[in-house]
């Protein structure tokens, strides 16, 4: 775990900018590399999200040597699992960002994290049409950056230092349902951008 | 199977940054794989997770990095599953991501005993809180207790209610340190759940405080 000041992340952050090509393009190309093995195709997903995975794996705090062993297993098992890949369920920058998170966490804890299946994944019946979903995380994006700093500070601990309640709780001097609190009206507002579902509790 | 108590938001978007100790998030990956509604909700929190992925500046990568996967690539075998396929070994009563830690029926593991009618069965690894299964008889209720973080059930067999409401097979009870409760089994048959801590549990009652040390929670 990075020792940097709580939330650091908030100001350091960089602005959720649209890359060159969009997020939708990127699915398209690792939905084509599901459909088909393609050297050239998985060389240019590999040069744009190697170097992100990179960032990410440091940010959780695993060593430099160690990070590129990491990012290097993340990228194969893209390459392994590509097939199991479907653009309609999620974009590109979302399946990999849970390749990567799984994987650090099996290095880490020399335990693997638990997880439903890819199986039970993609045998969940997708209600939003094609394309539909990278739209959605280029919404997702956008509602990320619109959030208030206390919001977006206990996101991005959560997701960029990997910190459980209780941690970001003591680090920032707060109780645990004050954690969970600004979590959830987070939660809420990225899932009013996703559809305004109602989720009955 | 109709689930009526699921996760809270808050530990959904933790299980999905990948935030949760191990035992939390065992008890939340076995609800997500039977429950299709909270599946939907983890699957915006991942996106969540993606879109952050997405803004990161780049890090360099070794240069000779792509090459060597591109050598190792003509030798690499797709992967073609990830569950086993040896049906005949999997017990319905087992949640999928439980299987990778019990290789038999419930029934058939080895419970330790606490008290008379509360035994319980411990998951391989250590951390802060607890992740274990506790099955408790009929009629019996556990410990009243608080927590100085948050509590995961998972139902897996029978039922019980404590003041929040009744949770049945599939349902999850999700608490922390607001609350303190004593579950009550309702159900005739045993009721058997999975169940993580982030922290020690804290008993109310003077004989909680005595068996504190022997039970190890």
């Amino acid at each position: 775990m990075k020792n940097t000041p709580p939330g650091e992340d908030v100001d350091n952050i960089v602005q959720l900018s649209q890359a060159d090509m969009a997020s939708s393009d990127w699915s398209d190309l690792l939905g084509s590399l599901a459909a088909k093995p393609d050297k050239n195709i998985y060389a240019r997903l590999f040069n744009h999200f190697a170097p992100k995975v990179k960032a990410y794996i440091l940010r959780l705090g695993v060593g430099v040597s160690a990070a590129e062993e990491v990012t290097q297993e993340v990228m194969l098992s893209v390459w392994r699992k590509a097939h199991m890949y479907h653009p309609e369920k999620a974009a590109a920058s979302t399946w990999i960002f849970t390749l990567a998170r799984n994987q650090s966490i099996d290095w880490m804890r020399k335990q693997k994290y638990p997880q439903y299946s890819l199986d039970e994944w993609s045998e969940t019946a997708s209600e939003s049409g094609q394309g539909e979903q990278e739209v959605l995380s280029d919404r997702v994006a956008k509602a990320i950056s619109q959030l208030p700093e206390k919001q977006a500070q206990v996101i991005y601990m959560s997701y960029f230092e990997g910190r459980s309640h209780g941690d970001i709780a003591s680090r920032l001097d707060i109780p645990l349902g004050s954690v969970k609190s600004r979590i959830r009206l987070a939660s809420e507002k990225l899932k009013q951008i996703w559809g305004g579902e109602n989720y009955e509790h | 199977m109709s689930i009526n108590h699921h996760l809270d938001d808050a530990t959904l978007v933790s299980y999905s940054a990948g935030a949760l100790s191990q035992g939390m998030a065992l008890v939340v990956a076995s609800h997500l794989s039977i429950c299709p509604q909270c599946r939907k909700r983890a699957e915006v929190n991942d996106s969540v997770g993606g879109a952050l992925l997405e803004s990161l500046e780049a890090e360099t990568v070794a240069d000779g990095m792509l090459a060597s996967i591109l050598t190792r690539l003509d030798d690499m075998p797709v992967q073609l599953t990830e569950v086993s396929t040896d049906t005949a070994v999997i017990d319905p009563e087992i949640p999928s991501p439980l299987r990778d830690y019990i290789d038999r029926p419930l029934d058939d593991l080895e419970w330790k005993r606490i008290v008379p009618g509360v035994a319980y069965y411990d998951m391989p690894w250590e951390g802060h809180g607890v992740s274990r299964l506790l099955r408790i008889a009929p009629g019996k209720a556990m410990l009243a207790h608080t927590h100085n973080g948050n509590e995961l059930t998972m139902v897996l067999r029978g039922s019980f209610s404590d003041e929040v409401g009744r949770f049945r097979r599939g349902d999850v009870a999700d608490l922390d340190d607001q609350i303190e409760h004593q579950p009550l089994v309702d159900s005739k048959e045993d009721c058997i759940c999975l169940i993580a801590t982030d922290a020690p549990l804290r008993f109310t009652t003077l004989f909680g405080k005595l068996v504190q040390p022997i039970t190890g929670f």
